[in-house]
């Protein structure tokens, strides 16, 4: 086995335990970086000092592993590009405070990973740099934004992964790469430093191998942060306290949508889920609100907000000017201003920051009676490279079953559920809770993930 | 509600982004394709709920007004990723002009 293949935790023990050397993950991890990355198309930029800094974080919680960062968030000593011509020469000089925590805690920027252009995507198709292929199949999309990220863990090309998610940037591309994907809650994380999107719903959240290692992950850059106003002044917990505990006595209620296009989803969902039963849980499928509205609130809020922080890139202080924006961008920058504009903003973005109250609403009414919700992440398993192109929509609706949870700030995590013989591709299931509840998610996934076999780490 | 292209030329222009004519058109047709899609938002049955804008119940959240030299540039930090700079200055494109030019 080589040893860019073991998760963070196995990792991190072997290190500990002196079995192996840093140098060894690293002469495994650079031979598969030469051998994968130029035909999958993850990392846009590498460190090639990685290995010196790793020497000299030994001593550090991480203990010097290789972390691949997606390309929106600023790093001194890496280009940030957020995958757009624009920023093809950006070389910040600060630091967000997601990777200046990750590098305090001995984690190493291995390098920066491709992503849709601004994250305004769910297919990394939007790359001004050309698309990453899914690991899993390459004729597939890994799905988006957080794509290579996605990619980066499912081709071990890094010990664990970060990204960032408005609405399904972690869950859905970690869900097609059959990986794990943890979007914490809405101010869980400090957005200091990240190219915003839609600044109500970003969050950037670990993109892992195990559920243990995203807690783990996790740990090193969650909490208060002076520099990020809406960033919880509430110290987090520690997530990996969640790992490993027994979910007896937890309601679980599985969301199902009665939609055409989900129903062999569903279906393998709920078969699948019925080891939470076992292990001691009630499960019960339930009614939630249907999610085709939650498809209208984010596109009006997410364009608007896409609006309002894409008009700083004028080209002076930084970048190039506008004339050389993708055409997606350009599409969701015009969208936004015109639902903005006077007369349009009680029709279209104050409508749908009501119908935003009415889902919070379903989901206090729901969690009044369940610790978890559960549904699939996404309607079906990774789509073909090619399919999000001329489709106004596509992130929209692929997302669909995550942009409720995400306008409402909730915690959620995805785990693989199904592998699909032929293909190679993953379903993925996506479970939620109330908002600063990441424990009651990863303890429910973890278990979830330990008794089924679903993920390819564990079940070598 | 469908889009058509000189509104979305207004619009281009509030939004500060040039458009081509070829680009405009493609434009109009993808805004009408997605505002069928919001357009769905007027049955939720939400003419009478409050409007949520952020999730965190966070209001005023106040610092000391101080310089923090940590979190400051220096002058050529701050130029270091301009295209065009003029005497330890930004050059910006000028909005008045005289009527001689």
């Amino acid at each position: 086995m080589k040893l860019n293949e073991l998760t963070l935790k196995e990792s991190l023990d072997k290190l500990a335990k002196k079995e192996i050397k840093i140098e060894e993950i690293y002469q495994d991890l650079d031979s598969a970086y030469q051998a994968k990355n130029s035909k999958l198309n993850i990392y846009l930029s590498h460190n090639d000092v990685a290995l010196e800094q790793a020497k000299k974080a030994s001593h550090k919680p991480l203990r010097g592993l290789p972390i691949a960062v997606k390309d929106n968030f600023c790093t001194r000593d890496l280009l940030t590009t957020a995958s757009t011509k624009i920023l093809e020469e950006f070389q910040p000089q600060y630091e967000s405070t997601v990777t200046k925590r990750l590098l305090e805690s001995g984690g190493i920027l291995y390098g920066k990973t491709n992503m849709d252009a601004w994250a305004h995507g769910s297919s990394t198709e939007t790359s001004d740099f050309g698309p990453t292929l899914n690991p899993c199949n390459p004729a597939h999309l890994p799905g988006g934004s957080s794509g290579g990220s996605a990619a980066a863990v499912a081709a071990d090309l890094a010990a664990a992964a970060i990204g960032s998610e408005t609405a399904g940037s972690i869950r859905q591309p970690a869900a097609w790469c059959g990986v794990v994907g943890l979007k914490p809650t809405y101010g869980r994380v400090s957005r200091f430093g990240v190219a915003a999107m839609a600044s109500s719903t970003d969050s950037p959240g670990p993109l892992a191998k195990t559920v243990e290692d995203a807690a783990i992950l996790l740990n090193s850059f969650a909490g208060p942060d002076e520099r990020d106003g809406t960033c919880s002044r509430n110290k987090a917990p520690d997530f990996s306290q969640a790992i490993g505990q027994s979910i007896k006595g937890l309601k679980i209620g599985v969301i199902y949508q009665d939609i055409k296009e989900l129903a062999s989803t569903n279906q393998i969902l709920v078969e699948q889920l019925q080891i939470l039963r076992e292990l001691g849980a009630a499960v019960e499928t339930v009614q939630a609100m249907d999610p085709h509205f939650a498809i209208g609130v984010y596109t009006v809020v997410q364009r608007a907000e896409v609006s309002s922080n894409l008009a700083r890139y004028d080209g002076i202080r930084y970048g190039l000017d506008r004339s050389h924006f993708g055409a997606e961008a350009k599409k969701r920058i015009m969208l936004g201003t015109y639902t903005l504009t006077k007369g349009r903003a009680d029709q279209y973005y104050n409508l749908a920051q009501k119908v935003r109250t009415l889902y919070l609403q379903d989901y206090q009414r729901l969690f009044q009676k369940y610790d978890v919700l559960v549904s699939a992440t996404s309607p079906s398993y990774a789509k073909e490279l090619g399919a999000s192109l001329d489709a106004a929509m596509f992130g929209e609706l692929e997302d669909m079953l995550l942009e409720a949870s995400s306008v409402s700030g909730l915690p959620g995590v995805n785990v693989p559920f199904y592998r699909d013989e032929k293909t190679n591709l993953y379903l993925g299931a996506s479970f939620i809770a109330p908002m600063w509840q990441e424990e009651k998610v990863i303890k429910v996934a973890d278990a979830f993930e330990k008794n089924t076999k679903w993920n390819s780490w564990r079940n070598k | 509600m469908s889009v058509n292209d000189s509104q979305v030329k207004h619009i281009a222009s509030l939004a500060n982004i040039p458009v081509t004519q070829e680009e405009s058109e493609k434009i109009a047709k993808a805004f009408t394709d997605t505002l069928v899609v919001v357009d769905q938002l007027k049955k939720a049955g939400a003419a009478d709920t409050p409007t949520t804008h952020q999730v965190t119940g966070l209001k005023n959240v106040w610092r000391e007004d101080v310089v923090k030299e940590e979190y400051s540039f220096s002058q050529k930090e701050a130029l270091a990723n301009a295209k065009v700079t003029h005497q330890g200055y930004f050059v910006v494109p000028y909005v008045l002009q005289n009527k001689d030019n």
